[in-house]
């Protein structure tokens, strides 16, 4: 390796650190400011606190809102899961006459703007009848995260074997004993990840949650609302303590994947 | 696919071996329309009803809800006339995305070439890093920056500390929207590229390097377009993303740019003009589809997903 090259590969690393640093920046601005004493952000700050992280833990309207981001997240992952996992099979293992507009098709709500969307989502609710309520968020929500996961899982596909299925096609399987004992435990890791991908999406989604929750906020509706008015270091408690959350999760699940390759080497 | 393929054979369609077995096949529809059937119900009643829905209403007598009782071209004739601003969003939008491609396609890059090549078992904790924002609302993460740069905020705060007077006033201007859509599309450039990179066979670029080529000319002949559905895809995702963002603008902006999916939710709701919002929201929607049909047909999303 010339030494030209050690040097680009050098500013190659630096810059990735740099925009790595402009990525979080934000994020531990907030952190900073929720744990200021004083009701308006002043840097450097003079006098630190918890009350604020107390204040937001103690609001009972906090806890519906969180309630509701939970319920909301926790139905599209169920739901979009399932509907994933038939649509990745589609998508990546058979070869039928539909698929290639089926992959277009799908491609489409990822590529689409949320705002536009979720308006278009809120008029359809309306001409239907429909009130909004954190239900119709949860189908809002679908609409953009069952592709996602269908493109996360599906690549999980691809590298699947289609003739392990049909040995055990041949062995004398039933379709559901090759769903339940093939197909299902290679698949596996693409679902989890899925999940975790419609988990997170749905929990930090704001734009579908805006437009179609109606009267049920979720935590980033509530928060953009107290940005637009109202503002308290409540705002930067609650949005730091859902990254927190998020982060949790994120942990937990790569925690959980490193025990599951541990027990099957072992 | 093994890495010794040459590109004339990376060209040719990889198909998925995975003809169903006959015994398979029901009656009517193919396993694969019968595994699509759930998705496709969702996105139906999900996706291109509300649109359809949109379409109709945008044909009704301005402000009013009366769908498919009236059929008038008024909205339209308000979108394309002259007088009227709407076109004044929708070149800050195209402007704004334009932009947000060119920068972020120059961010990611280089991170994304270090990603695919050089940092090793880094990679996947590097990658992380960049895929956790995604899961923060984009609201947060903007908030975090009005933090940043707002009077007494962290940057004017240090820098009377450090006793230089006081930070710049960049808050509520057009460059501090664009910099908020570059820095919220980052991961949808990123990882795009990453994939087109991983892509490129390193023995070609180590056969092209014994041959004498210049790194400039590896990445010209070689890399570039070898990565390109990549990139294309990366510049195709952030384009139609920031032709639809709003929040930079409403949060970052302060509302001094009104970008064209704001104006949409105006007529929505302010204005109570869902007919002319719907005829807004079609002409964007059928820009970004037609965008996003032309440069899917480009590609080949079997080899760009399955290039293991």
């Amino acid at each position: 390796m010339d030494q030209t090259q050690t040097r680009s590969h050098f500013f190659i690393g630096l810059w990735t650190a740099l925009v790595l640093v402009l990525v979080y920046l934000p994020i531990i601005c907030g952190a900073v400011a929720s744990f200021t004493k004083s009701r308006y952000f002043a840097f450097p700050v003079s006098a630190w606190s918890t009350s604020w992280w107390e204040r937001t833990t103690d609001s009972i309207e906090i806890g519906m809102i969180v309630q509701n981001s939970f319920l909301v997240a926790g139905f599209v992952t169920v739901i979009a899961v399932v509907l994933a996992f038939f649509g990745a099979l589609a998508f990546a293992r058979y070869e039928w006459s539909g698929r290639r507009w089926f992959q277009k098709l799908i491609m489409l709500p990822i590529f689409f703007p949320q705002p536009v969307l979720g308006l278009a989502l809120l008029l359809w609710f309306s001409a239907l009848g429909i009130p909004t309520s954190w239900v119709t968020a949860v189908f809002a929500h679908l609409v953009w995260i069952v592709p996602v996961v269908t493109l996360v899982i599906a690549i999980q596909v691809y590298g699947f074997d289609p003739t392990l299925e049909e040995a055990a096609f041949d062995l004398g399987c039933s379709r559901l004993q090759v769903l339940r004992e093939v197909t299902l435990p290679l698949l596996w890791p693409g679902i989890w990840s899925g999940a975790l991908f419609a988990f997170l999406l749905s929990w930090g989604n704001f734009p579908l949650s805006l437009f179609t929750a109606g009267a049920d906020s979720t935590i980033p509706k509530w928060l953009y609302a107290k940005m637009v008015a109202g503002y308290s270091p409540m705002v930067p408690a609650l949005g730091t303590m859902s990254t927190l959350g998020a982060a949790t999760a994120l942990a937990l699940a790569g925690l959980a994947a490193l025990m599951w390759r541990k027990l099957r080497a072992a | 696919m093994s890495t010794l393929t040459p590109p004339s054979a990376l060209e040719a369609t990889g198909q998925p071996a995975a003809p169903a077995a006959a015994g398979w096949r029901g009656p009517r529809l193919s396993l694969g329309a019968r595994c699509s059937a759930p998705v496709l119900i969702l996105l139906g009643l999900g996706f291109v009803a509300p649109l359809v829905a949109i379409f109709a209403y945008s044909f009704a007598r301005p402000r009013t809800f009366e769908v498919f009782r009236s059929f008038t071209l008024d909205n339209y004739a308000t979108l394309f006339d002259a007088t009227n601003t709407v076109w004044l969003s929708f070149l800050w939008s195209f402007g704004f995305a334009l932009a947000t491609v060119a920068i972020l396609a120059l961010v990611a890059y280089p991170i994304a070439f270090g990603l695919d090549r050089l940092f090793g078992r880094w990679s996947s904790i590097i990658s992380l890093l960049f895929v956790f924002p995604l899961f923060v609302s984009e609201n947060v993460r903007l908030y975090g920056w009005v933090l940043f740069f707002i009077k007494n905020g962290v940057l004017d705060g240090t820098l009377k500390a450090m006793g230089a007077g006081g930070g710049p006033e960049v808050l509520y201007s057009p460059a501090i929207i664009l910099a908020g859509m570059v820095y919220t599309y980052l991961p949808f450039m990123l990882f795009p590229i990453t994939l087109g990179l991983a892509m490129v066979p390193r023995d070609i670029i180590d056969a092209a390097r014994d041959l004498g080529a210049g790194r400039l000319m590896i990445w010209r002949e070689i890399e570039l377009p070898l990565a390109m559905p990549g990139i294309l895809i990366g510049v195709l995702l952030t384009f139609v993303l920031a032709i639809g963002a709003v929040a930079e603008a409403k949060i970052l902006g302060g509302q001094s740019v009104i970008v064209v999916s704001h104006d949409i939710e105006i007529a929505f709701t302010y204005s109570q003009n869902w007919p002319l919002g719907s005829a807004l929201a079609v002409v964007v929607s059928v820009f970004v589809a037609a965008l996003t049909l032309w440069g899917l047909a480009r590609l080949d999303l079997d080899r760009l997903l399955g290039r293991r």
